[in-house]
C-alpha cells in the first residue's frame, strides 16, 4: 500500500483530535499543556505533509521548524506559570485556581 | 453702537463673567482658607464697583438706545449658536451673544454692583460652608447682571434660569428654620413663571422674520419692531388675541419675579428664610428684574397690548400698594413687615409702569432703584439686630434708641425714606410716579386710591419705629453692642446714595430720561 | 448790593441746616453741647430777615429760580426757587425771632437733659424747614418743607420717646398729618396736570388764563386746603396738636403754637388768590367749626398746655376762617399777632411749669403772681391780647377779622351769618376760659402750698423772651391807632392781592373785589368792635365771677350741665370717635389681609402644592405597578432567558472551547446542507 497524503492527513487528525480532547478534558494545566502539544505537532505533520504532496515545498518544512520553536517557546513560558500556580495554589488544577473570578 | 473694552473684551463681558472667574478661584482655595475667600469675593464686587465706574465715566446719556441699535452702548455681539436644521420646519436657529446697555439697563447694573458689593460684605457674618456660599454668591451676580445687559431673548432667558439655582441653594442651605420650604416655594414660583416665558419666546422667535435677514430670530431690538412679523405670523396683526396672550403670559412670568399680587407670597416666606445679605440681594436687585423684563421684553415688543393692559396693571399695582401695607401693619416680625413693605413698594414701581407716561415710568425706573438702596438698607438693619438678639420679634423690643443710637440714626434714615420722606430719594420717584398715574386719565382714579398707599406706609413704619426704638430697654437687652464698623461700612454708602438723589436726582434721572422718552413714545405710537 | 441781597434768603434759609448739621454731628464735642451755636445762628439770622424786610420795603417783591432737573430734553422742569414778598418777609421775620427767642428759652429750661444736643438740632431742622415752606415759591418744594417740618414735629414731640404717651402723641401727629398731605399731595397732582408747572407764579397766570376748569379748580383748592387741615389742625383733623403738647414746652411754644401750625394759614393765603368761591367757603366754615369746636373742649380744660393747645387750634380756625370770607391781611395779620403772644403764653406755661417743678394741672397751682411777677404780667398781656382787649395787637387783629366775618355775612346774607354768629362767640368764650387759666394759676390762694412754697421766678434766659414777646403784643408795633389796624402801616405792607377769580359765584358765596369788601367792611367796623368788646368784657367777668369771686359753685353747674360738660372735657369724643371706627377699621382691614395672605392665597399655593404631591403619588402607583409592571415583565423574561444562558458561561476555557468545537462542527453541517 502506497502512503499517500491522506494517511499523513488522518494521522495529523487524530493527533489533532487526541490534543483537543486533553484540552478539554483535563483538569491539570500539565496535561493541557501536552494536548496543545499535541494539536501543535498535528498541524506540524499536515504542513510537512502538504510540502511533500500539496504545493508548499521548501515553506512548508520552515513553518514547522518555525512552529516548533514557538512551541518550545510556550511550553517554557507556559510551563513557568503552571510551577507558580503550583507554588501559590498548591495545586496545578486549572478549576481551583479561579481567585480572580470573584 | 458704542463700544467699551478692557484689554480686548467688552465691558459688559467683564461684568457679567468677572463673577464667574471670582467663583472659579473660590472654588480652588481650600476649604479651610475662610478668610481669603471673603475678600476675593468681596475683592471681585469692588473691582465691578470700578468698572461700572469706568462705565459711568464712558457713559453717554444723550444716546436713547431702547429700540435702536445705534442708541445702544457698551454693544457685544457675536454669534453664539449657529445651527442650520435641513427640516423646513425649523430653519437656520442664529442665536447671538448680544449684550448691551442703554437708559433703562444702565441704572441696574449699576445697582446689581452696588449692592452686590453691600451683599457681599454683609455676608462676612456666614459661619458656614463659607466656600460654597461664596460661589454660589458670585453665580448668582453673574445671573443677575446678564439678565440685566443680554439683548437676546434667549441669552435673557439662558441669564435668568441661571439666576434661579444658585439662589435656591443660598437660601436652602445657608437659610433660617424653614429654609427647604422657602427654597423649593421660590423655586417652584418662578420656575413656573418661566414656563409662561418660554412659551411665549419660542413662539416670538417662530413667528418672526428678521427683515433683514429673513431668518428666525431672538434678538430684542429685532423683535421691537413690528415689520419683524410677517401679516400671515401669529403676532403679525397688532391688538390681536395672540398678542394680548403673549403679553399676559410674559407679564404673569415677569410678575411672579416682581412681585405682584397674587403671585407673591414666595416673597415673605424667601426673605424670612433667607440670610441677611440674600435678603439684600432679593430685595435689591432680584425684584428689579421682573419690572425691568416688562420695560426691556414686554412693553416695546407688544406695545399694542400694553397699552390695552394699562387698567388691569394699574388695578394690580393699586392692590399691591394697599393690600402690601396692609399686610406689613399686621406683621409681628420685623424681616417679614420689611417683606410685605417691599410688595407695597414694588407697586408703586408697576403703578409709574402701567401709566405710560414719561414722568410715570421716569419715577418707576427711579423707584426701582431707590427700593433697591432702601430696601437693602432696612433688610441690613434687620440683620445687624438679629445677629445681636436672635429674635426678629417686634415685640421683643424697644428703647433700641438710647442702646444704639448709631443703629437708630442709620435705621430712621432708612425708614423715613422709605416713607417717601423729601430730601430723600424715595421722595422724588413716588411723587413721579402719582403724577404720572395721576396724568393718565384712565387710571387716575386708580392713582388717588393707590395714593393713600403713603399713608398706610407712614402707619406702618412709625409703629415699627415706636416698638422697636422707643420706649424702655427691656433688660434683657442691656448688652447689645450698637452698630460695628463693618455694617456700616454696607449701609453708609447707600445712606450716602439715598441722601445724594433725594437732594440731587439729575445724578440718576439723567440716565435714563432720554431712553424713558424714547420708550414712551415708542409705545404710545 | 442788590445782587447779595438777592442771596440773603438762601442764606437764611441754610444757616439753620448748618447749625442743624453741625450740632447732630459734633453737638456732644462741642462746648455746652452747641446750645450757642444754634441760637447765635438763629440770632444772626433774624438780623438778617430784618435786613430782608427793609429791603423788601424800598425794593418790592422778587423771586430767584434754579433748575432742579429736568425729565428728557423738552420735558418737564422742576426748579427750586424763592419768593420774597409781603407774606414771606413778614414771616421770616415771625419764624427767625419766635426760633431764636425759644432758642434762648430753652438753653435753660432743658438743662441737664440727657440729649440736650440733639434738642438744639432739631430745633435748627425745625427752623430750616419752615423758613423753606416761608420763602419757596413753588407747590412741590412747598410740600417738601411742608413733610420736612412734619419729621421736625415728631422727633420733637416724641423727644421724650422713653415714656408712652411722646411716642403716641409723635406719631399721631405725624400720621393725621399724612391724611392731610394726601389730600394736598392730590391737590398739586391736579394742579400740575392742568398747568404743567408747580410755580406759584405759572400757576396763577395759567388759572387767569383759564387753564383749569371751574369744577378742578375748586376741588384742587379744597384738597390743596387739606394740607392746612392737617398742618394747622383744623376740624376734623385736629386731634393731633393737643396730643403734640407731650413734647418739651419751648417746642409746644414755637412749633404747636407759632409757626409750623401756621403754615397751613400760610398756604392757604399763599393759594388765597386761586381758591374759587365754593372752595373759600369751604375753608371758612372749616375755620369758623374749628374755632367753635375748640373753644367749647378749652372751657374745661385742666391741664395748662391743654387749654393753650385748644386755644390754638381755636385761634388757627379764626384765621382761616378770615382768609375764607376773603379778609386775606387781616387772616395774616392774625397769625402774626397770635404767633407772639401765644409764644408768650406757651414760654410763660413753661415757666410755670419750670418753676412748679413739673406740675401742669391748673387747679394744683394758685397764687404764683406773688411768686413769679414777671412770668404773671408778660402772660396777663398776653391773655388780654387774645382776649382782643384795646391797646393790645389781639385787639387790632381779631377785632378786623370779626368785622370782616360781618361784612362777609351782610355781602352774602342767608345761611353764611352763621360765621358770624360764631365769630362772635368764640370771641367770647376766648375771653373767658383764657381768664379761668389766669386767675386759676395766678391768682388767689395756693391750693398747692408745698409746691408753691418752692416755686420761684426763672432766670433771665427765660423771662427775657417773655418780656419781649409780651412787648411785641402792645398795639404801637403794628399800628398808631390803637382801635383799628386800617390805616397802620403793618396793614399797609400786607395789602391783600386780589383775587383771580372776583365775581365768580358759588353755591352759597360769591367772590367781590377788594374794594366793595372795604366798603362792606368800613359799615361792619364800629359795630363790630363794639360787640366784641362787650362779649369780652362779659367773658372776663364771668370768670371772674366764678373763680375769683367764687359767686357760683362751679361744682354745681357742672352737675347741672353734665352731659355737655362731659362732652366738652372728653373733647367731643373724637378721638373716641376715630379710634373706633378709623384706627379700628384700619387694623382690622390689616389683620385680614395678613389672614387672607396666611390662609387663602399661601392656602391655594400650599393646597397646589399638596395636589400636585398626591397627583405625583398616584403618579408613582401607577408607575410601580402599571408602567413598572410592564417593565418588570420584560425584565422578568430576559431574567429568565439571562438565569439560562448563564449556565454556558462558566468562565472555564476548556468549556468555551468544547462550545467551540461543538459549534463549528455544527455550522459544518448546517452549511453543509444549506
Amino acid at each position: 500500500m502506497e502512503i499517500t497524503l491522506y494517511h499523513y492527513l488522518t494521522v495529523g487528525a487524530i493527533l489533532f483530535s487526541l490534543g483537543l480532547y486533553a484540552m478539554i478534558s483535563r483538569k491539570n494545566a500539565i496535561m493541557i499543556l501536552m494536548g496543545i502539544e499535541l494539536i501543535l505537532n498535528a498541524c506540524n505533520l499536515n504542513f510537512i505533509a502538504f510540502s511533500k504532496y500539496g504545493g508548499l515545498g521548501v515553506d512548508g518544512q520552515l513553518i514547522s521548524i518555525f512552529v516548533i520553536l514557538l512551541a518550545v517557546a510556550e511550553a517554557a513560558i507556559a510551563l513557568a506559570i503552571v510551577l507558580n500556580i503550583y507554588n501559590n495554589f498548591n495545586t496545578a488544577n486549572i478549576d481551583e485556581v479561579d481567585s480572580m473570578k470573584d | 453702537m458704542a463700544e467699551l473694552k478692557i484689554l480686548g473684551i467688552g465691558v459688559l463681558s467683564w461684568m457679567v463673567f468677572l463673577p464667574v472667574l471670582g467663583m472659579i478661584i473660590v472654588l480652588a482655595l481650600p476649604k479651610s482658607q475662610t478668610k481669603a475667600i471673603k475678600y476675593i469675593a468681596a475683592g471681585f464686587m469692588v473691582l465691578l464697583m470700578f468698572i461700572s465706574v469706568y462705565m459711568l465715566a464712558n457713559y453717554d446719556s444723550s444716546k436713547a438706545g431702547v429700540n435702536s441699535l445705534e442708541g445702544l452702548q457698551f454693544v457685544e455681539k457675536v454669534t453664539w449658536i449657529d445651527v442650520d436644521f435641513p427640516a423646513a420646519m425649523i430653519g437656520k436657529i442664529h442665536i447671538e451673544y448680544f449684550l448691551g446697555a442703554d437708559g433703562l439697563s444702565f441704572p441696574m447694573v449699576l445697582l446689581t454692583a452696588l449692592i452686590g458689593f453691600v451683599g457681599a460684605v454683609a455676608s462676612f457674618s456666614i459661619k458656614k460652608n463659607e466656600k460654597g456660599y461664596y460661589a454660589m454668591y458670585l453665580f448668582l451676580i453673574t445671573g443677575m447682571m446678564g439678565t440685566f445687559v443680554a439683548l437676546d431673548f434667549f441669552l435673557f432667558f439662558v441669564f435668568w434660569e441661571i439666576m434661579l439655582f444658585p439662589m435656591y441653594f443660598l437660601i436652602g442651605i445657608w437659610g433660617g428654620e424653614r429654609r427647604l420650604y422657602a427654597a423649593i416655594k421660590f423655586f417652584l414660583y418662578t420656575l413656573f413663571g418661566s414656563v409662561f416665558m418660554l412659551i411665549v419666546m419660542i413662539a416670538l422667535f417662530f413667528s418672526s422674520k428678521d427683515p433683514q435677514t429673513g431668518l428666525h430670530t431672538f434678538n430684542l431690538i429685532t423683535l421691537m419692531n413690528p415689520q419683524t412679523f410677517p401679516p400671515e405670523s401669529f403676532f403679525g396683526v397688532l391688538g390681536n388675541t395672540w398678542r394680548l396672550l403673549a403679553f399676559a403670559g410674559l407679564f404673569i412670568g415677569f410678575a411672579i419675579k416682581v412681585p405682584v399680587f397674587p403671585f407673591h407670597t414666595w416673597l415673605p416666606d424667601a426673605h424670612v428664610e433667607a440670610p441677611t445679605a440674600i435678603s439684600v440681594i432679593l430685595a435689591g436687585v432680584l425684584l428689579k428684574l421682573g419690572t425691568y423684563g416688562l420695560i426691556r421684553i414686554s412693553f416695546p415688543i407688544f406695545p399694542d397690548a400694553a397699552r390695552y393692559f394699562m387698567y388691569p396693571m394699574a388695578i394690580l399695582a393699586a392692590i399691591n400698594i394697599i393690600y402690601g401695607a396692609l399686610c406689613a401693619m399686621a406683621q409681628k416680625d420685623f424681616k417679614k413687615l420689611i417683606a410685605y413693605s417691599s410688595i407695597s413698594h414694588m407697586g408703586y414701581v408697576l403703578l409709574g409702569m402701567a401709566s405710560l407716561t414719561t414722568i410715570g415710568m421716569n419715577g418707576a425706573i427711579f423707584q426701582m432703584f431707590n427700593h433697591g438702596t432702601i430696601t437693602a438698607v432696612m433688610f441690613l438693619m434687620v440683620g445687624v439686630i438679629y445677629d445681636r438678639a436672635h429674635t426678629r420679634g417686634l415685640y421683643d423690643f424697644g428703647g433700641l434708641a438710647n442702646k444704639m443710637p448709631k443703629y437708630f440714626a442709620v435705621t430712621m434714615i432708612a425708614f423715613f425714606a422709605s416713607i417717601g420722606l423729601p430730601g430723600l430719594s424715595a421722595f422724588i420717584s413716588e411723587s413721579f410716579i402719582f403724577l404720572g398715574g395721576f396724568n393718565n386719565e384712565i387710571i387716575r382714579i386708580v392713582t388717588i386710591v393707590s395714593a393713600t398707599g403713603i399713608i398706610l406706609n407712614a402707619a406702618y413704619i412709625l409703629w415699627t419705629v415706636q416698638r422697636v426704638f422707643l420706649g424702655e430697654l427691656p433688660t434683657k437687652w442691656d448688652g447689645l453692642n450698637d452698630i460695628s464698623v463693618r455694617e456700616l461700612i454696607s449701609s453708609v454708602p447707600l445712606i450716602v446714595i439715598i441722601i445724594a438723589l433725594g437732594i440731587y436726582p439729575s445724578l440718576f434721572i439723567n440716565l435714563m430720561s432720554n431712553s424713558v422718552t424714547q420708550l414712551i413714545s415708542f409705545i404710545m405710537k | 448790593m442788590e445782587f447779595a441781597l438777592k442771596f440773603l434768603p438762601l442764606a437764611i434759609l441754610i444757616i439753620p441746616l448748618v447749625s442743624f448739621l453741625i450740632i447732630i454731628f459734633f453737638g456732644k464735642r462741642l462746648p455746652r453741647q452747641g446750645d450757642w451755636l444754634g441760637t447765635g445762628f438763629l440770632f444772626l439770622n433774624l438780623f438778617l430777615s430784618l435786613y430782608v424786610f427793609i429791603a423788601f420795603m424800598s425794593l418790592g417783591n422778587y423771586s430767584i429760580t434754579y433748575d432742579w432737573f429736568s425729565l428728557g430734553a423738552n420735558e418737564t422742569k422742576f426748579t427750586v426757587g424763592f419768593v420774597v414778598d409781603q407774606l414771606s418777609a413778614v414771616m421770616l421775620i415771625v419764624v427767625n425771632l419766635i426760633s431764636a427767642l425759644v432758642h434762648l428759652f430753652s438753653v435753660k429750661y432743658m438743662e441737664g437733659d440727657s440729649k440736650y444736643s440733639k434738642y438744639f438740632a432739631y430745633l435748627g431742622l425745625f427752623t430750616f424747614s419752615m423758613l423753606g415752606i416761608v420763602i419757596t415759591n413753588n407747590l412741590l418744594l412747598m410740600y417738601v418743607f411742608w413733610e420736612l417740618v412734619g419729621l421736625s414735629s415728631y422727633l420733637l414731640i416724641g423727644f421724650w420717646y422713653e415714656k408712652k404717651p411722646p411716642q403716641e402723641a409723635a406719631k399721631k401727629a405725624f400720621i393725621v398729618n399724612r391724611i392731610g398731605d394726601f389730600g394736598f399731595l392730590i391737590g398739586i397732582m391736579i394742579v400740575f396736570y392742568f398747568i404743567g408747572n408747580f410755580a406759584f407764579s405759572e400757576i396763577f397766570s395759567g388759572i387767569s388764563s383759564g387753564k383749569i376748569p371751574s369744577g378742578w379748580l375748586t376741588a384742587a383748592g379744597i384738597l390743596l386746603f387739606c394740607g392746612a387741615i392737617g398742618k394747622s389742625a383744623q376740624f376734623p383733623l385736629h386731634t393731633w396738636l393737643p396730643d403734640a403738647m407731650e413734647g418739651p414746652t419751648p417746642v409746644s411754644a414755637l412749633i404747636h403754637a407759632a409757626t409750623m401750625v401756621a403754615a397751613g394759614v400760610y398756604l392757604t393765603a399763599r393759594i388765597f388768590i386761586m381758591l374759587s368761591a365754593d372752595a373759600l367757603t369751604f375753608v371758612a366754615f372749616i375755620g369758623a367749626i374749628t374755632a367753635f369746636i375748640a373753644a367749647t373742649i378749652a372751657l374745661t380744660q385742666n391741664d395748662i398746655k391743654k387749654i393753650l393747645a385748644y386755644s390754638t387750634v381755636s385761634q388757627l380756625g379764626y384765621m382761616i376762617m378770615a382768609i375764607g370770607v376773603g379778609a386775606y391781611s387781616y387772616g395774616v395779620f392774625h397769625l402774626v399777632t397770635h404767633a407772639f403772644f401765644k409764644a408768650c403764653m406757651f414760654l410763660g406755661a413753661g415757666s410755670v411749669i419750670y418753676g412748679m417743678h413739673h406740675i401742669q394741672n391748673i387747679s394744683e397751682m394758685g397764687g404764683l403772681r406773688k411768686k413769679m411777677p414777671i412770668t404773671f404780667v408778660t402772660f396777663l398781656i398776653s391773655t388780654l391780647a387774645i382776649s382782643g382787649i384795646p391797646f393790645t395787637s389781639g385787639f387790632l387783629s381779631k377785632d378786623s377779622i370779626l368785622a370782616s366775618t360781618m361784612a362777609f355775612g351782610s355781602i352774602n346774607g342767608g345761611i353764611t351769618i352763621i360765621i358770624p354768629i360764631i365769630a362772635f362767640l368764640v370771641a367770647g368764650m376766648t375771653a373767658f376760659y383764657m381768664f379761668r387759666l389766669v386767675i386759676k394759676t395766678f391768682l388767689g390762694e395756693p391750693r398747692n402750698k408745698e409746691k408753691y412754697d418752692h416755686c420761684h421766678e426763672s432766670p433771665l434766659q427765660m423771662t427775657l423772651p417773655l418780656m419781649i414777646l409780651s412787648g411785641l403784643s402792645i398795639f404801637f408795633f403794628y399800628s398808631f391807632n390803637p382801635f383799628g389796624a386800617e390805616g397802620g402801616w403793618f396793614i399797609n405792607v400786607l395789602k391783600s392781592p386780589e383775587s383771580l377769580l372776583v365775581g365768580t359765584k358759588g353755591a352759597i358765596y360769591h367772590i367781590v373785589s377788594r374794594e366793595e369788601f372795604h366798603e362792606a367792611l368800613h359799615h361792619a367796623h364800629y359795630p363790630a368792635m363794639i360787640l366784641s368788646l362787650v362779649l369780652a368784657g362779659l367773658g372776663i367777668l364771668i370768670s371772674f365771677v366764678f373763680y375769683f369771686w367764687n359767686k357760683v359753685d362751679t361744682e354745681k353747674l357742672k352737675k347741672a350741665l353734665n352731659p355737655l360738660y362731659k362732652f366738652s372735657l372728653n373733647k367731643w369724643y373724637f378721638d373716641e370717635l376715630y379710634h373706633y371706627t378709623a384706627v379700628s377699621f384700619v387694623m382690622g382691614l390689616s389683620a385680614l389681609a395678613s389672614l387672607f395672605d396666611k390662609y387663602v392665597i399661601d392656602g391655594i399655593v400650599n393646597g397646589a402644592a399638596y395636589l400636585t404631591v398626591k397627583l405625583s403619588d398616584f403618579g408613582g402607583l401607577f408607575d410601580k405597578y402599571v408602567v413598572d409592571g410592564l417593565v418588570n415583565f420584560t425584565g422578568g423574561t430576559v431574567w429568565v432567558f439571562g438565569m439560562i444562558l448563564r449556565k454556558f458561561q462558566t468562565g472555564r476555557v476548556q468549556t468555551y472551547i468544547g462550545f467551540l468545537v461543538f459549534s463549528i462542527v455544527l455550522l459544518y453541517f448546517i452549511f453543509r446542507w444549506i
